[in-house]
């Protein structure tokens, strides 16, 4: 099944722009683990991106069928959310492991439904 | 039904299907007979409705994303064949992180025990609709999140069987929670997580944590029919010790004599589990061994840093070394315990009996505004009333 790994809040780390460029490079290899890791246990990346921060957002919300565009994220704890992946995994364990491999974000797990 | 939900990966159809198996065998065995292998009856006639369920839901068109299956799903029961033991993953899973605490113990005196819901909404003192709809979600959390029924990999098998012990020893304390009226204790359910607990240490008879839980909830569980009369809490001093259950406190004594020191949780449950022993050893209170059992205290206190394990070990303390040794160590425990009226409650008792009336009875009033239970607060207040000053000469 799919799962949508949503990476958020450096629980431990420092912000993107607040790292060394070793630093930086130490992360990125991180993510390069993970996706070697992801191929090691049979597991496709569907699909992965960086996210612009918190404060380049735009929100739309549309309440009595009027759409208003404001400045974003939606929440605070949107703020914080970095990047995502959408795996498939065979279980929710499965991605656990894989998710040891990355920097030590906060990480929301999601199965994602299929609809079609 | 742990094979049932490993082979199938649907736990929200094999409930029914093994209902509706378990009714069909009280229809026909009466008449046909019981068959040479009725577990392998029950299986195969429950994996055959499961069976039937997920063509239905393939018919209608709907996806089933959890139909990984296994190559050994195919296979119905023969007559004669054991049936592999599958209870620890199930035992696994009902305890999974990934669930809410509060639902884990729950599905796991369900799905595990067969504890009735009503049951276990009893035990955990919530109404039975609430209890009934938080089993629901976490069964539908364990499809819908795609969580595995297996064994996790092996480095983490400590961690999680540390989170299944914890959840156990919730579902028991649960059941000596005072209560309201005659569900003022609740043993015969905490009972039932003494099986779980049971059914654990079969499955893993040298894990420490298993273990020591083990021995710990035998020795606790088997003062039972001595700590409630009439409505009322009997206090261990107390207790009828002729109505503790010699064989489970020698079965319990048996498991954690032969434990040796461990660390992290086991540690935690061997120490609390040796706490246990002393009082079960003890054939009248004025026998208890306090020494031993402040010492005990003193490094669960060093091992966990806790202020309720603190202010056992004061208790402890008090009798083994007098009122005045007990009263010391209470000091600096309101920051860490401000809501607690048991710290008052030990206090006003401490300080009563080194003779200081006045710091005892302001210490019973605090102890009686911040006690919300019902049964505990009575107590309390005849505790103080034994206090007032024409009883002192």
């Amino acid at each position: 099944m799919k799962y949508f790994v949503l990476l958020a809040g450096m629980g431990e780390g420092k912000p993107w722009d607040a790292l060394t460029p070793e630093e930086q490079e130490a992360e990125m290899a991180k993510h390069y683990a993970f996706a070697e890791a992801c191929e090691a246990r049979g597991v496709a990346i569907v699909s992965g991106e960086a996210l612009g921060e918190g404060h380049t957002a735009t929100t739309l919300r549309t309440r009595d069928g009027e759409m208003t565009i404001t400045d974003g994220p939606f929440a605070e704890a949107a703020e914080q959310i970095g990047g995502y992946y959408v795996l498939d995994a065979p279980d929710l364990d499965t991605v656990i492991e894989l998710c040891r491999v990355l920097p030590p974000y906060d990480i929301d797990i999601r199965p994602v439904i299929d609809v079609g | 039904m742990s094979l049932l939900v490993a082979r199938s990966r649907r736990l929200d159809l094999v409930e029914d299907a093994l209902a509706e198996a378990f009714a069909r065998a009280a229809a026909r065995w009466p008449v046909d007979g019981v068959p040479a292998n009725p577990a392998g009856w029950l299986y195969t006639t429950a994996h055959r409705q499961v069976v039937g369920r997920l063509r239905g839901e393939a018919v209608a068109g709907r996806k089933a994303p959890l139909l990984a299956v296994r190559a050994d799903w195919a296979a119905p029961a023969e007559p004669g064949d054991e049936l592999p033991d599958e209870r620890l993953h199930l035992i696994l899973l009902c305890c999974h992180p990934a669930l809410p605490v509060e639902s884990r113990s729950a599905l796991a005196l369900r799905l595990v025990i067969g504890t009735p819901t009503e049951q276990i909404a009893r035990l955990f003192l919530v109404p039975t609709p609430t209890m009934a709809a938080r089993i629901t979600r976490a069964k539908q959390k364990i499809t819908a999140a795609g969580i595995p029924l297996g064994a996790p990999a092996a480095d983490e098998l400590a961690g999680r069987l540390d989170e299944v012990c914890r959840t156990i020893y919730l579902a028991f304390t649960a059941g000596y929670t005072p209560g309201a009226g005659p569900d003022l204790l609740r043993a015969d359910l905490a009972g039932d997580a003494v099986e779980l607990a049971a059914v654990l240490r079969q499955l893993l008879p040298r894990a420490p944590q298993v273990v020591a839980l083990h021995a710990l909830l035998l020795l606790q569980h088997s003062r039972r029919d001595a700590r409630a009369s009439d409505g009322a809490l009997v206090t261990l001093a107390d207790q009828d010790r002729s109505r503790w259950r010699r064989d489970e406190i020698e079965l319990g004594l048996g498991l954690v004599g032969r434990l040796p020191p461990v660390g992290g949780y086991a540690e935690e449950l061997r120490l609390q589990a040796l706490i246990a022993a002393e009082h079960a050893r003890a054939r009248r209170a004025a026998d208890t061994d306090w020494a031993i059992i402040a010492g005990r205290y003193a490094e669960l206190e060093s091992l966990t840093g806790s202020a309720v394990v603190r202010l056992n070990r004061a208790v402890a303390v008090a009798e083994a070394d007098g009122p005045r040794a007990g009263l010391a160590l209470l000091d600096g425990l309101d920051d860490h315990l401000p809501a607690s009226h048991r710290l008052h409650a030990v206090r006003a008792e401490l300080a009563g009996r080194t003779g200081d009336t006045a710091v005892a009875l302001a210490a019973y009033e605090r102890a009686i505004r911040l006690c919300t239970n019902d049964v505990e607060r009575t107590h309390l207040e005849s505790r103080r009333a034994q206090l007032s000053p024409r009883r002192d000469r």
